[in-house]
């Protein structure tokens, strides 16, 4: 059974197309990951998805409802967590529950019940009586989780959930969201992190200008992204120049380079007595060469094949307001041209 | 369909109680709601002027009279008292001369100056009128309006007096000089019982001022706030009716305007001396359209700025002109006709029109139902505005 299902899903801003004809679905206790470069349009998604915003083209069934047509059906069977914490700083961790509860037309002795559960399996309990002011941004999160989850929806929205965190806390949401997925709660991750798409999600869409680029289970992506004739090739040379890297990219066989430190380069080496060449041109090139690893191809190493480009040349530092309409659109609109 | 309704109700009620809570926490900020009016009582109360705050007005008097009606002149007004247990308005300073007085008006020593000319005793004797002259200084026009006001009472009927005297001689049989000479009195009669201070006039302008100007920035303020933080799309990802969302908003700002009401009439009774003569119950009612009046307006703000800086600057924008336009600090009355008109155009007016009325003059709802339907159509229209606009902003 699917829980969602997207139908050429189109929202322009103006002239900008932040998400352009997206189709897609997502099985019931799925983790589905959304991975893309910050402005890629899945905060759009999501805020669509979660009624929040409305398409201008095509529609989507959330839970079996459609998001234009029955928004409230949909509102009931969802959960939503944003990086913007959803959490109001004067009311206790269990005010905030409970208001969300009762606005969701819970029974109060329901709530109650529910909150306890949450708060405690999110080591949240002895703060239950303290306002949210007072919380560190990973205890907000952990009481945004419960918040989201206070309803028990069916399908729960993560936008973002660990940006900002401690390793600590998003250790603790990763698990967190592990064992909501062992419960059979369907769940929609967007990130930029590769690796944290890689572990949690069973399926991932990567999501790039709008579009949904390519679908697949992560060792599906790895897989079709570098087929048996690309090798993943870290070259660590002591000398590297700017020219050596421009000499490398124009080679044929050379998918894909990228720079990883100020010594190493990332490549992908496709076809036959191609690191054979690779080598040469390193050496013709007076570079000396300290070591030679084949690695396993990543999604980022995924993401840079599709796509052209590396997740991270967005400024993935965040801008505060990015998200949403603002600046996010302005970043997007310059890649339209 | 009922169910519907009760379940909305229900909904606001849990929103703004939120937003009570918040703001019942928030200490600086209950500080300030209880200072705000104080302030601004203090400072509407006292910065104009009123006679019997007037003491010690540095007045010089030039007397080249050498007779005896010039020295009782002088001598009265360095014993003058405006009231019992009051003291001397004026400080008087003998000038020697009028070019002297104007120097020292010019070096500010002196507000003022009263000439008396030469031979005025002997000139009011031989049966012809005498002029005194006020020298005022008009670059200080409140001032100089106030002496000239002063005086021209004072020596009024200083001069009524000195001609009751004239009649008495030379008609000795006559049953009442005072008759011949000032043949009619005046009195004033108001219409409030007891004594109004300017506190009275201020005090029901204040109350509807404070209460709608917070409500409106409030609710605009609070909105885009929520706006900012993204607490608002953990609201509306709720199943709730999003009518429920501004009535919530609503229901918290007029429950704080009321507070703060409650907080102006008493300092207002407790240490202004301000009598309400009205019935409470009409005050309230009147405060409450008050508020209403402006939810529409500060809806439809919060529906245009995304952001609670935005919400604030335009709020500012707006308070400004209508702090003087709707007659709360000074009558509408004494301004230009444009400026009447725009007037009549800001709900504030209505508002303060009605309190005024109902707190000061004591009259009941029949008398002010004119404001009342001008308040709720205001608050009906700008909500018809407001509500789809907000609609279409959040999450269309």
């Amino acid at each position: 059974m699917s829980s969602i299902e997207a139908k050429d899903l189109t929202r322009k801003f103006g002239q900008l197309i932040a998400v352009d004809h997206v189709n897609f679905h997502v099985e019931s206790g799925e983790v589905f990951g959304l991975l893309g470069p910050n402005g890629a349009g899945k905060t759009t998604l999501i805020r669509m998805l979660c009624t929040l915003l409305r398409p201008t083209e095509g529609t989507a069934r959330v839970a079996g409802f459609d998001i234009r047509k029955q928004p409230s059906q949909v509102r009931e069977h969802i959960g939503l967590v944003t990086e913007k914490i959803i959490l109001y700083d004067r009311l206790t961790a269990e005010e905030n529950l409970f208001l969300f509860g009762r606005l969701n037309h819970l029974p109060e002795q329901t709530i109650k019940e529910r909150a306890d559960r949450l708060l405690r399996l999110l080591k949240m309990e002895e703060w239950r009586k303290h306002q949210g002011g007072t919380f560190s941004t990973g205890m907000k999160q952990r009481i945004n989780i419960a918040r989201a989850l206070i309803t028990q929806p069916s399908i729960l929205f993560l936008d973002e959930p660990t940006l900002g965190l401690d390793p600590q806390t998003t250790r603790a949401i990763h698990e967190f969201i592990r064992e909501l997925s062992g419960q059979g709660m369907t769940i929609i991750l967007t990130t930029h992190i590769m690796s944290e798409a890689d572990e949690l999600s069973k399926k991932i869409g990567i999501i790039d200008r709008g579009r949904i680029v390519s679908l697949d289970t992560p060792a599906g992506l790895k897989k079709a992204g570098t087929d048996n004739s690309t090798t993943v090739l870290n070259i660590d040379i002591a000398n590297l120049t700017e020219r050596l890297i421009t000499e490398l990219k124009n080679l044929a066989c050379v998918k894909s380079l990228m720079q990883e430190e100020t010594y190493r380069v990332r490549l992908q080496a496709n076809g036959e007595g191609a690191v054979d060449r690779i080598i040469d041109t390193i050496r013709a090139n007076n570079g000396q060469i300290r070591s030679v690893s084949t690695v396993e191809p990543t999604l980022e190493d995924v993401f840079l094949n599709l796509t052209g480009h590396e997740i991270r040349d967005e400024a993935t530092e965040k801008i505060p307001s990015a998200r949403g309409h603002g600046p996010h659109l302005r970043q997007g609109a310059k890649r339209v041209r | 369909m009922l169910k519907h309704i009760k379940q909305t109700v229900i909904d606001s009620y849990r929103l703004g109680y939120k937003d009570i809570l918040d703001f019942t926490r928030d200490r600086m900020m209950l500080i300030a709601f209880i200072i705000m009016p104080l302030f601004m009582m203090v400072m509407m109360g006292y910065i104009f002027p009123s006679q019997s705050a007037l003491k010690d007005i540095p007045l010089g008097v030039v007397n080249q009279d050498t007779g005896l009606i010039g020295n009782t002149i002088v001598e009265s007004l360095s014993q003058m008292k405006l009231d019992e247990g009051q003291q001397n308005p004026f400080h008087l300073t003998t000038v020697s001369s009028v070019d002297s007085a104007i120097e020292q008006i010019k070096g500010q020593q002196l507000s003022g100056a009263l000439i008396i000319p030469e031979n005025f005793t002997a000139t009011i004797a031989s049966g012809q009128q005498e002029t005194v002259t006020i020298i005022v200084d008009q670059s200080n026009p409140q001032l100089s309006s106030t002496l000239t006001t002063l005086l021209d009472k004072i020596l009024g009927s200083m001069s009524t007096d000195v001609g009751v005297q004239q009649v008495a001689k030379l008609l000795p049989q006559s049953p009442n000089p005072v008759a011949l000479v000032k043949p009619f009195t005046i009195q004033t009669q108001g219409i409030v019982p007891g004594e109004p201070n300017y506190f009275q006039f201020m005090a029901p302008g204040i109350m509807a001022m404070v209460v709608m100007l917070s409500v409106m920035t409030g609710l605009a303020a609070s909105i885009a706030r929520e706006r900012e933080d993204g607490t608002l799309d953990g609201i509306l990802v709720s199943p709730i009716n999003r009518l429920s969302i501004i009535l919530g908003k609503a229901f918290s700002q007029i429950a704080r305007g009321l507070l703060q009401a409650a907080i102006i009439l008493g300092l207002a009774t407790l240490l202004f001396g301000v009598v309400i003569h009205g019935n409470l119950l009409l005050v309230v009612l009147l405060l409450i359209l008050g508020v209403f009046s402006f939810v529409g307006v500060g809806v439809l703000i919060s529906a245009l700025a995304t952001r609670q800086e935005t919400a604030m600057t335009i709020m500012m924008t707006l308070q400004f002109p209508m702090l003087f336009l709707s007659g709360v600090l000074f009558p509408v009355q004494q301004m230009p006709e444009w400026i009447q008109a725009i007037s009549k155009a800001v709900p504030l007016t209505y508002a303060t029109q009605a309190l005024r009325q109902v707190m000061t003059l004591g009259v009941g709802i029949s008398e002010v139902i004119g404001q009342i339907i001008i308040l709720v159509g205001f608050g009906i229209v700008t909500l018809a505005i407001a509500i789809p606009a907000f609609q279409r902003v959040v999450g269309k």
